[in-house]
């Protein structure tokens, strides 16, 4: 693709929304929009999504009960399967675990809890990343020697190890699972921008720039990074769901969040001692949320990359 | 080539470097070393004998020397759960968890060269989408969840197969291995498939990518002309081809395997380091914490060197194309 691209930058046309004119923004954007509708499965897991993240949003206001407020929770009402009545005549539409907390409420807390932490990393390991790689990417020479030397080196070591580490040194929480998942994932976001920027920085629009003197801060930020956001979006939301994943291991374990903000990946983790007595619904209807969260997200991250068609360096 | 080696091998002592100071200062700036390094029933005089030993009287720099100074020689301190020198416990739960990782990388190549194939001769087949949706979710849902539902399914309800342990073991050449006996066998089972979805889902999509361009490759036209039966193609021809890459991402994938065992030994139980270090964190055994950390730094570390080593063999241009990519 970069090899034919001799045209001027307003004509770059509809095959490259990325290097789509700037003044036609609302009208790419609707082109996009109505690609992406166009297949029906990516429709399907962008409506599950949104779902998903209204009822996580919504959790306190939605939820039969708050399952960490004691004065609602009935130690005598554990363990009950899914539709069983409680004694104060409620019905726990998914049952009940060890403590007697409904399993839809903690189900509900623990998606806002999820979400928040692989949207709040992925967010800020996209900024570190993107501003990494651009400037990677701009400055050349030596310091982009460096600076993917180390992005390589840090993706040869894998993610949970690092995260690992980290957690093990850090301690729980949920500001130390969110730092440990930006080390983790910053540079899949540096070494993706990095890509393309350099490829965009070898067109003319850029020359043209350059040319004209602007800063290098306005060249960065106001010419290369537009055009390298249709791929950033994809990678992100690839990355939410990953931190998403990542986030549940480490709670599965006993590193990522304490107790007291139990995550979906947590509420797994308690259920799975009461597994081997057939009481699978504890663990099992957290671990289907879960599951269809990840995946919705990822046929949505699939889609958008089909449709923008960014060059991926992956 | 003895320059890039060289070059590599630097790189490799400075990652250990920041890698050993990280986790160093971690252990020494987040929590005090000689509550690290001694257990609870250590008295003064004793405190007083892990300071000296640990050199907390010098200066840091120092310190870190010492550090990495008792870590080269294999003195990590003791487990203060086993009251054994924490790196012969690695060493002793090593064999158990690279069986399970040889398990799974047996189980990924067994079922994912066949339906890799199969999805690489008719692209269009509803069997083949079927692979590879399947194969997309391998890299998507969160292997301890597929665990959880193994156990659910074949222990739980159908009572098949066990879910805890290591089973009956045979020891063969002074190290244990399960895969020997019925019972070890049906208790592998289930940690090395649920360890195997990762490699299965690439091995699947690199069989798959690799047959569609080797089909169409000249030679394979020259030997169907030369009227050599299909399967001789397929068995000899292709698959020569097409299990270069996929052998090389396995081998590069094969340290990450063994660092997510972490997961699949705690659901199974299975007695490798994995289990060991989530036992460790569970009661702060942080002799044995530390241990393991830098020991799967440096087994990354050599693992990384001899990659880039035999690739720059295989591969000239790795070497000739220097530093950045």
């Amino acid at each position: 693709m970069s090899a034919g691209a001799v045209t001027r930058p307003e004509q770059a046309g509809p095959v490259d929304p990325a290097g789509a004119p700037r003044p036609a923004e609302a009208s790419a954007f609707a082109a996009v929009a109505r690609a992406y509708a166009r297949s029906l499965i990516a429709m399907t897991a962008l409506v599950v999504f949104a779902i998903i993240a209204v009822a996580a949003l919504l959790a306190p206001w939605i939820a039969p009960q708050n399952p960490y407020d004691l004065t609602q929770v009935d130690l005598l009402d554990n363990l009950l399967p899914p539709g069983s009545e409680s004694f104060s005549g409620q019905i726990y539409w998914l049952g009940t675990d060890g403590q007697g907390r409904d399993i839809l409420s903690a189900i509900l807390y623990g998606l806002r809890i999820s979400l928040l932490v692989g949207l709040a990393s992925g967010v800020i390991a996209l900024l570190i990343g993107a501003a990494v790689g651009l400037v990677s990417a701009y400055r050349g020479s030596w310091l982009d020697a460096t600076i993917m030397r180390i992005v390589d080196l840090q993706l040869s070591f894998p993610t949970i190890l690092v995260a690992l580490i980290l957690l093990v040194i850090l301690g729980r929480g949920v500001d130390k699972i969110v730092f440990a998942l930006v080390v983790v994932q910053w540079a899949y976001f540096a070494r993706t921008v990095r890509g393309v920027a350099l490829v965009e920085n070898s067109r003319e629009y850029i020359e043209a720039a350059r040319g004209l003197k602007l800063g290098h801060l306005r060249i960065l930020f106001g010419h290369l990074l537009p055009n390298c956001m249709p791929t950033l979006l994809v990678v992100a939301t690839v990355q939410v769901a990953s931190a998403i994943s990542l986030e549940a291991t480490l709670s599965f374990l006993g590193l990522g969040l304490p107790p007291t903000q139990p995550s979906l990946g947590l509420l797994i983790a308690n259920g799975f001692d009461y597994m081997q007595s057939g009481r699978y619904w504890i663990s099992l209807l957290p671990g289907v949320v879960l599951l269809v969260t990840i995946v919705s997200i990822n046929v949505v991250g699939d889609r958008l990359r089909d449709v923008l068609n960014p060059r991926l360096a992956r | 080539m003895v320059g890039f080696i060289a070059r590599r091998l630097v790189q490799s002592l400075f990652v250990l470097f920041v890698m050993t100071l990280i986790v160093f200062f971690g252990v020494n700036v987040i929590g005090n070393p000689v509550y690290i390094f001694a257990s609870s029933e250590c008295n003064q005089a004793c405190v007083n004998g892990i300071i000296a030993d640990l050199g907390l009287d010098r200066p840091v720099w120092e310190q870190y020397f010492v550090f990495v100074g008792n870590a080269l020689s294999g003195d990590l301190g003791n487990s203060f759960t086993f009251g054994v020198p924490a790196m012969s416990l690695i060493w002793e739960r090593l064999p158990a968890t690279l069986e399970l990782a040889f398990a799974a990388l047996v189980i990924a190549l067994g079922l994912g060269l066949p339906l890799g194939i199969l999805a690489g001769l008719r692209p269009d087949a509803i069997s083949s989408r079927l692979i590879m949706g399947v194969s997309t979710l391998g890299f998507s849902v969160p292997v301890f969840w597929i665990g959880l539902i193994l156990i659910m399914v074949f222990s739980v309800q159908l009572g098949w197969l066990p879910s805890i342990g290591r089973g009956d073991t045979v020891s063969i050449l002074g190290l244990e291995a399960s895969f020997l006996t019925l019972d070890g066998l049906s208790h592998l089972l289930m940690p090395a498939f649920t360890l195997s979805l990762f490699m299965l889902a690439m091995v699947i999509r690199l069989t798959r990518a690799g047959m569609r361009e080797v089909l169409h490759a000249d030679y394979v036209k020259f030997a169907r002309a030369n009227g050599i039966s299909e399967t001789r193609i397929l068995s000899v021809h292709v698959m020569k081809n097409i299990l270069i890459p996929i052998v090389t991402v396995l081998g590069m994938e094969f340290g990450g395997v063994i660092a997510f065992a972490v997961v699949t030994e705690s659901i199974f139980s299975w007695p490798g380091v994995g289990k060991m270090l989530i036992d460790a964190i569970a009661v702060l055994d942080r002799p044995l914490i530390v241990a393991y950390l830098v020991f799967v730094v440096f087994m990354f570390v050599i693992i990384n060197l001899l990659v880039d080593i035999l690739y720059s063999v295989l591969d000239p241009r790795v070497r000739l194309g220097g530093g950045a990519r």
